[in-house]
């Protein structure tokens, strides 16, 4: 008789890895498959439409020559180096004036974060196209209040990448509620006995709350980095990168080589690089980790 | 000493107000602009309350464009929100119960496999996921939208609920073993009742990245009746195409609604989904 081979569902083993299957198929399917096909097609001269033709590291110079690139590189640091740490500043603050619970605060907290839930729609980046337009809002408001300005906000290579970062400082409110979690943990006790030695309020602060609170705001620091590179629908709903490129953030510029030059194994290259880059900054970031992060308890 | 101290509660409410109001100033902008006569819009775009109330703009605007309104966009939204969270919630509690309550050889690879998808950035795998999506012949349908999700591939949702069900203690799965019960059995009976809340926090994240998903919309949905209501959104509001502002107001606002329920009556598990585990609104 042939022994008939059977999958016992008792056995712990085997239904952990029934359990587990669809992530594994997935896992392999729509991450390391596509990611892997792509760092192959990083090495080639691919127009989608027609096979791809290895060139080695023809891409990768074609990149060091590429003016955009090293623009959309600049503009992207940019935006990513200021907004986030104001975006962060922001959110610390505003947490901390809603320390004191009261009735009213749950609403107020309501109003502050719904920017960050609803920020990522197209509905709010057609908004503020509109809201910075010429005759836009901002303009109307400024000279409402007697200033004489009529700015063309997204004409202007000064200002345009300004829209941008203010759209994203704008939306602190999720960073805001991680401070709000992290600051109630904190017990009341060493605040109280701080007071009792005669710290002021902002001694308080600086002494105590910061620096308990590193660990939260490094989090926040990595994700809202990471975020800010990997920007996209705002830039490409608003500006589009223009006026001149100002706002070419990296990844508009990898979507217009890929989906509009259908150059799609530089595109492919580009999608690497960033990942990289990304890959870079986090660890840089969590390189300075224990030069300015507190981890022990309290 | 009273005095001073309302003096200080008065500013204190001063401030937060004023700052509270500046933060929701563009979308009562955006509302109140959409019940304005569109013409009159940008002429009256420093003030806020409409001289003349009209409904006239979300009468227009849902009409659409192509001769497809904005009811089926909407729809479309729907359907790949819907489907795709139900597909997120089901494989995600699938594959965490594994996690938590089985141990299988290559557990710790296949965890380290979920940290990963949960930073490798979507952005990051668009031109990669197209090229494959592409070889798949998946362009143009809503296989990109939903597929991937039913396959659990969003490993925050996964991380999410291995440590809710880790903190379901172990003795009620122990008793139900003894008992005869499969692991199907466990899970079904035990661990998926009580584990809704974790699901509910995960379903609502689902549904609203996957509403607000333009990228993907974008890159893989081709034909215009086959819009989801923020592509139909964007093309609307691009320059040629309309230039009746009332009317793109009036679609903004409603492409919010969902979002805003959502808001309104599930903040709780909003707010303990950001401040615990970090996700992103």
């Amino acid at each position: 008789m042939r022994k008939k081979f059977k999958i016992n569902i008792y056995k712990e083993s085997t239904a952990g890895i029934l359990f587990t299957l669809p992530f594994t198929i997935g896992f392999l399917l729509f991450l390391v498959v596509p990611l892997g096909i792509s760092l192959y097609y990083a090495f080639c001269d691919y127009n989608i439409l027609s096979p791809a033709v290895f060139t080695g590291l023809k891409n990768f110079q074609t990149m060091l020559k590429d003016n955009l690139f090293w623009k959309s590189l600049q503009v992207t640091f940019f935006y990513a180096v200021v907004s986030v740490p104001l975006k962060l500043a922001f959110a610390l603050l505003v947490a901390v004036l809603f320390l004191k619970t009261s009735k009213a605060s749950a609403i107020y907290r309501a109003v502050y974060y719904l920017p960050s839930i609803i920020g990522g729609s197209v509905a709010v980046s057609i908004l503020w196209k509109r809201m910075f337009a010429m005759d836009g809002t901002i303009n109307r408001l400024l000279q409402g209040i007697g200033l004489n300005v009529n700015i063309a906000w997204l004409g202007n290579t000064d200002t345009a990448i300004w829209t941008l970062i203010i759209l994203t400082v704008w939306q602190f409110g999720s960073s805001m509620l991680i401070f709000l979690s992290s600051l109630k943990q904190i017990p009341s006790s060493f605040y109280e006995a701080a007071t009792v030695d005669g710290a002021g309020k902002w001694k308080q602060f600086v002494s105590i709350t910061l620096p308990l609170l590193t660990p939260t705001i490094f989090f926040n620091l990595v994700m809202q980095m990471i975020n800010a590179l990997l920007a996209f629908t705002q830039c490409f709903i608003i500006t589009q990168g223009q006026p001149l490129n100002s706002t070419l953030f990296y990844m508009v510029h990898m979507y217009n080589q890929t989906f509009v030059s259908y150059n799609a194994g530089y595109g492919a290259a580009l999608a690497w690089v960033m990942i990289l880059i990304v890959g870079t900054v986090t660890g840089l970031l969590f390189a300075t980790k224990k030069r300015w992060v507190y981890d022990g308890g309290f | 000493m009273m005095r001073k101290k309302t003096l200080k509660k008065t500013i204190y409410y001063v401030i937060v107000t004023v700052i509270g109001f500046a933060m929701i100033y563009p979308l009562l902008w955006m509302i109140m602009s959409s019940f304005k006569d569109t013409n009159t819009i940008f002429v009256t775009a420093g003030s806020l309350i409409p001289e003349e109330f009209t409904l006239n703009n979300y009468v227009n605007g849902w009409k659409g464009f192509a001769g497809i309104t904005f009811g089926r966009f909407f729809s479309n939204s729907l359907f790949i929100s819907v489907v795709a969270t139900i597909g997120t919630i089901v494989s995600s509690s699938l594959v965490a119960f594994g996690f938590s309550r089985c141990r299988f050889p290559g557990k710790k690879i296949l965890f380290a496999g979920v940290l990963l998808s949960m930073m490798v950035p979507a952005q990051v795998l668009m031109v990669p996921q197209y090229l494959w999506y592409q070889k798949l012949g998946w362009i143009g349908s809503y296989l990109p939208l939903i597929v991937p999700y039913c396959f659990a591939i969003q490993g925050f949702f996964v991380y999410l609920m291995v440590n809710f069900m880790d903190g379901i203690p172990k003795e009620l799965d122990e008793a139900a073993k003894i008992d005869g019960c499969s692991y199907f059995g466990i899970y079904r009976w035990i661990l998926l009742p009580l584990s809704v809340p974790a699901m509910v926090t995960a379903g609502i994240f689902s549904f609203m990245w996957r509403w607000d998903d333009f990228l993907s919309a974008l890159l893989y949905v081709n034909q215009a009746e086959q819009y989801p209501a923020c592509l139909a959104l964007k093309l609307f509001s691009d320059p040629g195409s309309s230039s009746d502002y009332g009317a793109m107001f009036a679609m903004a606002a409603v492409s919010l609604i969902p979002i805003v329920l959502i808001f309104i009556f599930f903040q709780k598990y909003l707010v303990e989904g950001i401040s615990t585990s970090g996700l992103k609104g």
